[in-house]
């Protein structure tokens, strides 16, 4: 009785969560214009125009370069950061620290805002050189790079650093091949996190982004307030694909991670 | 030739150069916008303006209401999920938890598209309960943030502890108030962290739903929509003031590993 109600309930939760992302699913493979209207039959009408119209095919892959590249970005300025301040005396350490938990705990609103006013306001530069824009994402995410890879260099063996150098390698050749491999898994991940973290972006980009360009947060934004059906039920097509990536995307990295071991599961 | 040779600590630089330049230097910009007008002279008037504009303080209690109700909705969403999730036999709870936390990762503002039809399709016109949709929307939109960080400190809870309290004669509601509950603090702390202040900024989900915007974030967005940079800044020190005292309040609290914004791919 009592797993009853466990299961029924974690079944309501799951049904709020999905409900409406599954319902929008179905209706993109229709050729149904509003949810809840008339369903004359099946279509990958959505689907096709989702790639064949050019604004959305821009936006979208906009959307995924610039998230990629601004991950890169913050990937190596983080990794070496961590590294540096980790290895740095107290008070630099501190400072640094501490400057990095201002992006994570600040509203997004409020960093957006702030490096619009400094950038484009004061500095006076220019929105569409796309430079505030890479700016503001790499700022949302190099934090958060830094604090996943902090903890791989806690675990990391301090010594293995020293025998390297000691064995004739420069402080170079012992940061590439030595330090830096044992930081992989929490490099790889910190990246991972700075692509999702850029890619729902919405309020960075809208306070910094050039007016010509939107990502996929600004550019739904915009469109629901539009009356284009078209571009309204591409939309839903596109909401389908990421939830569907976005699954495949989980499922291979838990067969990986299950085939490398079952501890690994537990480091949530 | 002399090798180019450097201490492993000097690697910092870069990064600190760049917390300064894109970090601090802006939060400094704002503090100077805060309490100048438009010709840059020194001014209270912002600050002032902000406490005694009605529609203002109007929106900031507004936020409030709203922020900390959706808080308690998720939390009462998702403790007893996390709890069922974390306490139960099944030998692959982490899959189980991606179920919850998985539309984490899909774009919030195609998320929000989706619950707007739904919702248009149950309640006709959606701008008649603008609280409740922006309370149902907020939920929808943050509750993985709250389910997250609560499987992970329930996860970690001693259950020698909880043996030892039944053992002890503690029936099975005393366990959970007087053990369970305490020991799960921090991630209750650490969801309410993640919850409350995107609730409080978030417009976009308001904005999305019915059109219309009344909270904290949207005063930023309309200011700066108007060039209007000294008053945005009071607003985003403002902001940033609330948000020190929550971390602060909360910092004592927290979990050390507090990277919860979907870290776990």
């Amino acid at each position: 009785m009592k797993k009853a109600i466990r299961i029924i309930w974690l079944a309501l939760v799951l049904m709020f969560i999905y409900i409406p992302i599954l319902i929008l699913a179905v209706y993109s493979f229709t050729d149904a214009s509003m949810v809840g209207g008339g369903i004359s039959g099946f279509s990958f009408e959505n689907y096709i125009n989702l790639f064949k119209n050019e604004e959305l095919r821009n936006m979208i892959f906009g959307t995924l370069i610039l998230a990629v590249v601004c991950a890169a970005i913050a990937t190596v300025l983080a990794t070496f950061g961590a590294i540096g301040t980790f290895y740095a005396k107290k008070l630099p350490k501190t400072l640094i620290n501490t400057a990095n938990q201002v992006p994570v705990v600040n509203a997004d609103i409020v960093t957006g805002f702030s490096i619009c006013i400094f950038l484009i306001v004061i500095l006076r530069a220019d929105k569409d050189t796309f430079i505030p824009l890479g700016a503001g994402h790499v700022v949302l995410a190099a934090p958060f790079v830094y604090l996943s890879i902090l903890p791989k260099l806690k675990q990391m063996d301090n010594s293995l650093y020293e025998a390297a150098l000691d064995l004739g390698a420069s402080p170079a050749q012992a940061l590439f091949k030595v330090v830096i491999p044992q930081l992989i898994p929490g490099i790889l991940s910190g990246f991972m996190l700075a692509v999702t973290l850029s890619l729902d972006d919405y309020f960075i980009t809208t306070y910094t982004k050039p007016s010509t360009f939107d990502t996929i947060s600004t550019y739904v934004v915009n469109a629901t307030k539009g009356s284009q059906t078209e571009i309204k039920t591409a939309l839903w097509a596109l909401s389908t694909l990421i939830f569907l990536i976005v699954i495949i995307i989980v499922v291979v990295m838990n067969v990986v991670s299950s085939k490398k071991g079952g501890k690994t599961n537990e480091k949530v | 030739m002399k090798k180019f040779r450097f201490n492993r600590s000097q690697l910092c630089i870069p990064y600190a150069i760049f917390l300064i330049f894109f970090v601090i230097a802006p939060l400094i910009v704002i503090v100077y916008y805060a309490f100048t007008n438009g010709q840059g002279q020194f001014t209270f008037n912002n600050f002032t303006g902000f406490f005694t504009n009605p529609n203002i303080l109007g929106t900031l209690l507004y936020s409030f209401a709203l922020a900390i109700v959706t808080t308690l909705v998720c939390l009462i969403i998702a403790y007893p999920t996390a709890y069922i999730l974390a306490r139960s036999n099944f030998k692959k709870k982490y899959v189980l938890l991606l179920l919850f936390i998985l539309p984490m990762w899909i774009n919030f503002t195609l998320r929000i598209t989706a619950l707007k039809e739904i919702l248009s399709v149950l309640e006709g016109n959606i701008s008649e309960y603008p609280f409740l949709n922006s309370v149902i929307g907020m939920t929808f939109d943050f509750l993985p943030f709250m389910i997250l960080p609560l499987y992970t400190s329930l996860l970690k809870l001693d259950k020698n502890l909880l043996e030892a309290a039944s053992d002890l004669g503690a029936n099975r509601f005393t366990v959970f108030l007087r053990v369970t509950l305490p020991l799960s603090v921090p991630g209750i702390i650490s969801g309410i962290t993640m919850v409350l202040l995107p609730s409080m900024t978030n417009y976009v989900v308001l904005d999305m739903l019915y059109n219309s915007t009344y909270i904290m974030g949207s005063l930023i967005g309309s200011y700066f929509s108007a060039y209007d940079w000294n008053n945005g800044s009071m607003i985003s020190l403002i902001l940033l003031i609330i948000i020190f005292i929550v971390t602060l309040a909360t910092n004592r609290f927290s979990d050390k590993d507090a990277n919860n914004r979907g870290a776990v791919l």
